[in-house]
């Protein structure tokens, strides 16, 4: 199997996958007690038998149940994923907003994740069994057993309200106006705090990761040629080991997203970041049932499609998975 | 059971878990009577810090005695994780076993739903299932279900497809017993330990679920979570550490515990990693 046709099926099963996002949908609205017409005339405070009939009418509540799975599934390709009840606004617009501020944070946090990950992994695989090896498994199995919300929270406690190092929330100074490059840095300051705290989580999951596929590649034969050829040791660890052992991470990486969204949605609301995550939450608080399925379609899509990427860039990586299927 | 006592207990790890957890149990189950007036009844001026009379660990938002808070929590949380966990196990053993047991369409059709699952952001569908069944326990421990038992499927799955052509099999299918007696009497018992370890780690993440989604307000409104104990406390965390404080740690020591249990667990059930 060559490259094109490897990716031609993961294309084919995005495609799919997506599809099956929105089927689901379909029937995750069925769940809501009561129709879209009932939740439109309890806004409005009033409503006769005949004034339901025609709301139900108008949206096509009362055709069968596959016409209007055929109508919305239409709907959803030509990217209308309906009004926001409260914003009266289409959903995808709102979302699209936000969504900048959402996707900066996270490629930050997956950033910092990946680097500290790695080095943390390093030095854990440089003597397995050694303090720094067993401190590191402590303290990843402290970081699994907290809430993220929390350690947000404590993070927010001890950097902002103690220590006053790091602004607790937002997205940029209130008022300050910053342009150019000083808004840029005033940002970045802005993020650091829900940054690491999302990325905390997965650090220690990469560490491991790289901790385990260090000691395995430092086995294998051609490591042992390196060393044999009189290549000194820093230079192993760099240029055979680890280049070796950083392609399982890839797919990590892809496989991770889903969990990197649903902490953003928890980072996001306890720092105040203005992207999709805060969303999620006016959309719960409002009641907001269509903007909030809206968020779970967008970040669904968004995730495979992240997963498509990283699985073309494992199999350039490493060619033989090509093979595989 | 003599050998796996042993190996269970063979490090100090897996017992301070079970201690810690002992503990926690004990304090949800006596809330009731040690505290009888429930977590919603107002003692004294908000915000006053622990060690003030008579509240050990200080008051709330409210004025009410996040002591007795605490411990409600705990029934929840003990509640929701080992509950979720328990149907989610229920419906992952069940198609984990069809989908190992037959192969074929069945089984392909079941590592596509696992694969959707794992790929789509569980979270945000978490949130989605809980919103619009309405916000209560049930729906809860319902939708923590619905998003976790593909992992116990996946495990099963493995277990029955590699037990599937023992010899024990085809005696058993020899002896004329009907497919789902062979699948419940015969296969299943032998896939119970790595489905133990699993069940055991579940339940520490579901406690983590649920407080995160009473942080966001998608709890039972009528009962007091550790989650909703941190989210109602939001504004106060600048002048009263103690209101998000205390619950965070209660989250996490039970969480710590349960995963102190369940590497235990591994340990003494996973033949792989004995030493």
């Amino acid at each position: 199997m060559n490259r094109l046709s490897y990716i031609g099926a993961r294309l084919v099963k995005t495609v799919l996958i997506t599809i099956a996002v929105v089927l689901l949908s379909f029937f995750l609205v069925r769940l809501a007690p009561g129709d879209t017409a009932t939740v439109m005339a309890g806004q409005g405070g009033f409503a006769d038998e005949a004034f339901m009939k025609s709301l139900r009418a108008e949206y096509g509540l009362d055709q069968p149940v596959l016409v209007q799975l055929w109508k919305y599934i239409s709907a959803v390709a030509g990217g209308d994923l309906g009004n926001s009840f409260v914003r009266r606004q289409p959903v995808l617009d709102v979302i699209l907003e936000r969504l900048p501020n959402t996707l900066l944070l996270n490629a930050f946090a997956l950033l910092v994740a990946v680097a500290g990950g790695v080095l943390m992994g390093m030095a854990a695989a440089r003597r397995p069994g050694s303090t720094t090896d067993a401190s590191m498994t402590v303290l990843s199995m402290i970081f699994y057993a907290m809430p993220q919300f929390w350690l947000g929270m404590m993070a927010m406690l001890v950097f902002s309200v103690w220590l006053g190092w790091l602004p607790p929330f937002g997205l940029e100074t209130m008022g300050a106006d910053y342009t150019g490059l000083a808004r840029l840095g005033d940002i970045a300051v802005h993020m650091i705090l829900p940054g690491v705290t999302l990325a905390l989580y997965f650090m220690a999951s990469y560490a491991r990761l790289t901790r385990t596929a260090m000691i395995e590649v430092a086995d294998q034969d051609f490591v042992k040629t390196a060393r044999a050829k009189g290549i000194g040791e820093g230079q192993v660890a760099r240029r055979h080991i680890l280049r070796n052992a950083l392609v399982p991470l890839i797919t990590f990486a892809g496989l991770q997203s889903a969990i990197l969204v649903g902490g953003s949605v928890l980072v996001e609301n306890v720092f105040s970041w203005p992207g999709v995550g805060t969303l999620a939450y006016e959309a719960v608080t409002t009641r907001d049932n269509p903007l909030l399925l809206g968020i779970f379609i967008v970040t669904a899509v968004l995730v495979s499609l992240f997963n498509l990427v990283t699985d073309i860039a494992y199999s350039i990586a490493d060619p033989r998975v090509e093979q595989g299927r | 059971m003599k050998d796996f006592l042993r190996v269970f207990f063979s490090r100090p790890i897996p017992l301070v878990g079970l201690v810690i957890f002992a503990v926690i149990v004990a304090l949800a189950l006596l809330a009731p009577l040690l505290f009888g007036r429930g977590p919603f009844i107002i003692v004294g001026m908000p915000l006053l810090p622990p060690g003030a009379p008579g509240l050990l660990a200080g008051s709330d938002v409210l004025g009410r005695d996040m002591a007795v808070g605490l411990a409600y929590g705990a029934r929840i949380s003990l509640l929701v994780g080992i509950t979720s966990t328990l149907c989610a196990v229920g419906i992952g053993v069940l198609l984990g076993a069809v989908a190992g047991y037959y192969g074929g369409w069945l089984d392909d059709l079941l590592m596509r739903v696992t694969e959707f699952f794992q790929i789509i952001p569980s979270f945000v569908l978490l949130m989605v299932l809980v919103a619009f069944l309405q916000p209560s326990l049930s729906s809860t421990v319902i939708g923590i279900a619905l998003v976790t038992w593909p992992q116990v499927a996946r495990v099963v799955r493995g277990e029955f497809l590699s037990l599937r052509g023992r010899e024990f099999v085809q005696a058993a299918r020899t002896l004329g017993m009907r497919d789902a007696r062979i699948i419940f009497t015969q296969v299943l018992p032998n896939a119970l330990p790595p489905i133990i370890v699993v069940g055991s780690m579940m339940v520490g993440s579901a406690i983590l679920t649920e407080s995160a989604l009473s942080f966001l307000g998608l709890g039972d409104p009528n009962l007091l979570s550790w989650g909703s104990m941190i989210g109602g406390s939001r504004s106060a965390m600048w002048v009263a550490w103690w209101t998000t404080v205390l619950p965070g740690l209660a989250i996490m020591i039970t969480v710590l515990a349960l995963n102190f249990i369940g590497d235990g667990l591994n340990d003494a059930l996973n033949p792989r990693r004995r030493r």
